[in-house]
């Protein structure tokens, strides 16, 4: 009998040997590591993601009803019942006996990025939420199939009809990534201050139009222990961030955000941005609370739920998020930034209309032309109308949200939106271009409404930020002109 | 034959643990250092390599430095204060209650304490993350404002002040670490002889006395251990700092650390061969440091 202390140096080399040969097929389990088959030259050429269209008005991209479709949805404020219940269902109905995979998660990126790069593409994907891919990354690599053949296709409801002319324009100037149609966004919101419409009628105060009306209305409030205002200064930081830049758009017109998305020299430290920090700051400082710092988003609309924040600057999604704790007395309506200098650019009434609720179809995966097919399903009046119901959310399908019971704060972003007229402020692109310099923004915006430094200095800083990222060869440039 | 039986055997052992510790351990380790030498994104089909360039950049990268100042800050306040405050309730514990009949005794309850101190051993971390959100709340709600209203003092925003922020995250590592050590450091004592105690106690030394000159040095090796583990403990406090001030190390970067940092770069801005580097360099400083205190600690050991 031999016993394992009898082992020798020598015998527990040759071991290692041993064992290192016994390991030796296991090299094959690494093959699925990160790095493994990346490591290759150029390749030959960009592949092909455009689709022929076929001649069929009801089945344009000729998609094979044998051939399964896999949809992977973010489960976030609009959840995955949408998807599931409406838009496959739908498909399922249009392909008898289609199988139709659904997977909802709330980490896009950790769930498909692998999956991408091992190339293993689900067909259609909703790429939403903090953990989304970097749509740009992704079209270098030829991952997302071209959408023109969707927006050139008959809608589903009136053939003679374009898909393209059946959704608001935003859609055709939101789709493109790096100048090509990539990315469907599904959604429409609106963004400015809301409030507590009850509490204005019950105490008779009056939305305030300008400036002074507002900071007056903040001394008023005040001697009622309420807060003028207040933001989420933990997760939700962004909130203010975009309410700074809708501000300087208003007083500066839509260019301030176009160049601030073009990276142009000394955007951030234009005279309208300087302004709308200041002011917002100077708010912050007279009227707000440093405790709201410390509370997350949830926190904070709670509070206002309370009666103790009078505006809070978010979307219209707030009012579907916040539907199981609205109290009897508290009815959600939306109030346009206040008119700042007297001569701002665009007139008191504007607000921010956006879309968003990214989709894209994979130009990898089994079945583009089903990918395809699923979003013209959703750009159906059907399917957008259902959307709307299920969601409380208004989608780019025009003419779809016709006759559906629609909650109060929507209708009120709605008429909002009718007062605004052409005076729609656009919406910041460099969040989703440059994700680099709008976590630098969300976290300097903490510290300049905390004081910590003033306007000036943020503006510089997040000028300098913003030349780092125009200098970085690695980040993909982008560049808007509407 | 026998041979051939004798190595099958051992082989046929290792092959599995090997062959996991290989595919989990060893190669990302490799895919890591690889890694840091390219421009790599996570998606793309081409992995350009730029040599050293990420290594140099992170010199000038003035989040690196931040981060790396709050690990100093971790490295030397966690491990002290850990090891003070379970060194002292482990000897109140064990020793505190003096000579009484046979051998030494802990203070009157102490089977109960025991059981305490290690409850906040048991909660996963982001249990504790989310206790300490309204332990830490900034506004009357929170656990701690809300006793400091009572005496009319003004909310403080523990995890809201830069200057605060580290220090409260460190309070709540060091809560929930202390339990473990009061364990760890009872065993040894337990493991020290009774009789140097009795001699000791005899020659007419009191409590102060016998902790410094019987129980310190002989606890040596256990401590060493205590602060190795805690360094390391040190390098991590992701999963907390994650929950309890914000993904970004907030307010200022005050809390932020390399592995948070590691994390932004990689996941959020797509830069995966600089956060590599910066793995890189987070490993090298993990070795660095245990090398370093195993070196300076190591001494001649006391026979018992």
């Amino acid at each position: 009998m031999t016993h394992p202390g009898e082992i020798t140096r020598r015998q527990l080399l040759r071991r290692i040997g041993m064992t290192a040969l016994a390991a030796g097929p296991g090299a094959g389990v690494l093959s699925a590591c990160a790095t493994a088959g990346t490591g290759g030259g150029e390749p030959a050429a960009t592949p092909s993601t455009s689709l022929p269209a076929s001649a069929d008005p009801r089945n344009p991209f000729g998609v094979d009803a044998k051939k399964a479709l896999e949809v992977v949805i973010f489960s976030g404020a609009y959840g995955d019942a949408y998807a599931k219940e409406v838009h496959e269902a739908l498909y399922k109905q249009a392909f008898p006996g289609v199988t139709v995979t659904h997977t909802a998660t709330q980490e896009i990126g950790t769930l498909l990025r692998p999956r991408l790069v091992g190339g293993d593409a689900p067909d259609v994907i909703n790429n939403s939420g903090p953990k989304s891919m970097d749509l740009a990354a992704l079209a270098a690599e030829g991952h997302l199939a071209d959408l023109t053949p969707l927006f050139d296709a008959p809608s589903v409801d009136d053939p003679a009809k374009k898909v393209r002319d059946t959704v608001t324009p935003a859609v055709l100037a939101n789709a493109l990534v790096t100048g090509k149609n990539l990315v469907l966004n599904y959604t429409v919101s609106h963004r400015a201050l809301w409030y507590n419409a009850k509490l204005f009628a019950a105490k008779g105060w009056k939305v305030p139009a300008t400036w002074q009306e507002f900071t007056a209305l903040g001394e008023t409030a005040k001697k009622e222990g309420i807060l003028l205002f207040a933001y989420p200064g933990q997760k939700g930081p962004y909130y203010q961030l975009w309410n700074v830049l809708y501000t300087a758009a208003k007083i500066g017109g839509n260019q301030v955000i176009l160049d601030i998305d073009n990276l142009v020299d000394n955007a951030w430290t234009a005279e309208p941005m300087q302004r709308a920090v200041t002011v917002w700051v100077d708010v912050q400082t007279k009227y707000g609370d440093k405790a709201y710092f410390g509370l997350d988003h949830t926190q904070t609309q709670i509070k206002q739920l309370q009666n103790k924040v009078l505006f809070y600057p978010v979307g219209s999604w707030i009012e579907n998020e916040m539907v199981k704790d609205i109290p009897d007395d508290f009815e959600y309506a939306i109030a346009p930034i206040p008119e700042v200098t007297g001569a701002d650019k665009m007139p008191y009434g504007a607000i921010q209309v956006g879309v968003g609720e990214n989709f894209v179809v994979a130009a990898k995966g089994e079945n583009p032309q089903g990918g395809l097919e699923y979003l013209r399903i959703m750009l159906s009046k059907e399917g957008a109308r259902r959307f709307t119901e299920k969601t409380k959310n208004v989608t780019v399908v025009n003419g779809a949200a016709e006759g559906v019971d629609l909650p109060a704060g929507l209708l009120s972003a709605a008429r909002a939106q009718d007062k605004a007229g052409q005076n729609i402020i656009t919406e910041a692109r460099f969040e989703g271009w440059y994700k680099e310099l709008f976590d630098y923004g969300t976290e300097q915006i903490n510290v300049v409404m905390a004081g910590r430094i003033t306007p000036a200095e943020f503006c510089a800083r997040m000028q300098k930020k913003a030349d780092d990222v125009k200098k970085d060869d690695a980040i993909t440039k982008q560049t808007r002109s509407q | 034959m026998e041979r051939l039986r004798k190595y099958g055997f051992v082989a046929g052992f290792l092959a599995v643990p090997l062959t996991l510790y290989t595919v989990f351990v060893i190669s990302p380790y490799a895919q890591a250092f690889q890694l840091s030498l390219t421009s790599w994104n996570g998606y793309s089909s081409i992995v350009r390599y730029v040599g050293l360039d990420n290594f140099g950049r992170l010199f000038g990268d003035e989040v690196f430095w931040r981060a790396l100042r709050n690990h100093g800050i971790l490295l030397l306040a966690l491990p002290l204060t850990t090891i003070v405050i379970a060194l002292f309730l482990a000897f109140l514990l064990n020793l505190g209650g003096g000579t009484r009949g046979a051998g030494m005794r802990g203070v009157w309850g102490s089977g109960f304490y025991r059981v305490v101190f290690f409850f906040p051993q048991v909660l996963a971390v982001a249990v504790v993350g989310v206790l300490f959100q309204a332990v830490y709340r900034p506004d009357e709600d929170g656990v701690i404002n809300g006793v400091l209203a009572r005496f009319g003092v003004a909310p403080v925003g523990w995890l809201t002040e830069p200057d605060l922020a580290l220090w409260s995250i460190i309070a709540v590592m060091v809560w929930q670490a202390v339990g473990f050590y009061v364990v760890l450091f009872s065993a040894g004592m337990a493991a020290i002889p009774k009789d140097y105690f009795e001699a000791a106690a005899l020659d007419g030394a009191n409590r102060v006395r016998l902790f410094f000159s019987i129980t310190l040095p002989l606890l040596r090796d256990t401590v060493q251990v205590g602060w190795i583990y805690l360094g390391i403990a040190a390098f991590d406090g992701f999963a907390l700092i994650q929950v309890l001030a914000g993904e970004k190390g907030e307010p200022d970067g005050a809390t932020t650390i390399l592995p948070i940092t590691i994390y932004n770069t990689a996941f959020s801005y797509q830069k995966v061969g600089y956060a590599s580097a910066m793995g890189v360099a987070l490993f090298f400083l993990t070795v660095t440091f245990a090398v370093l205190t195993l070196r300076t600690t190591r001494r001649e050991r006391v026979e018992l």
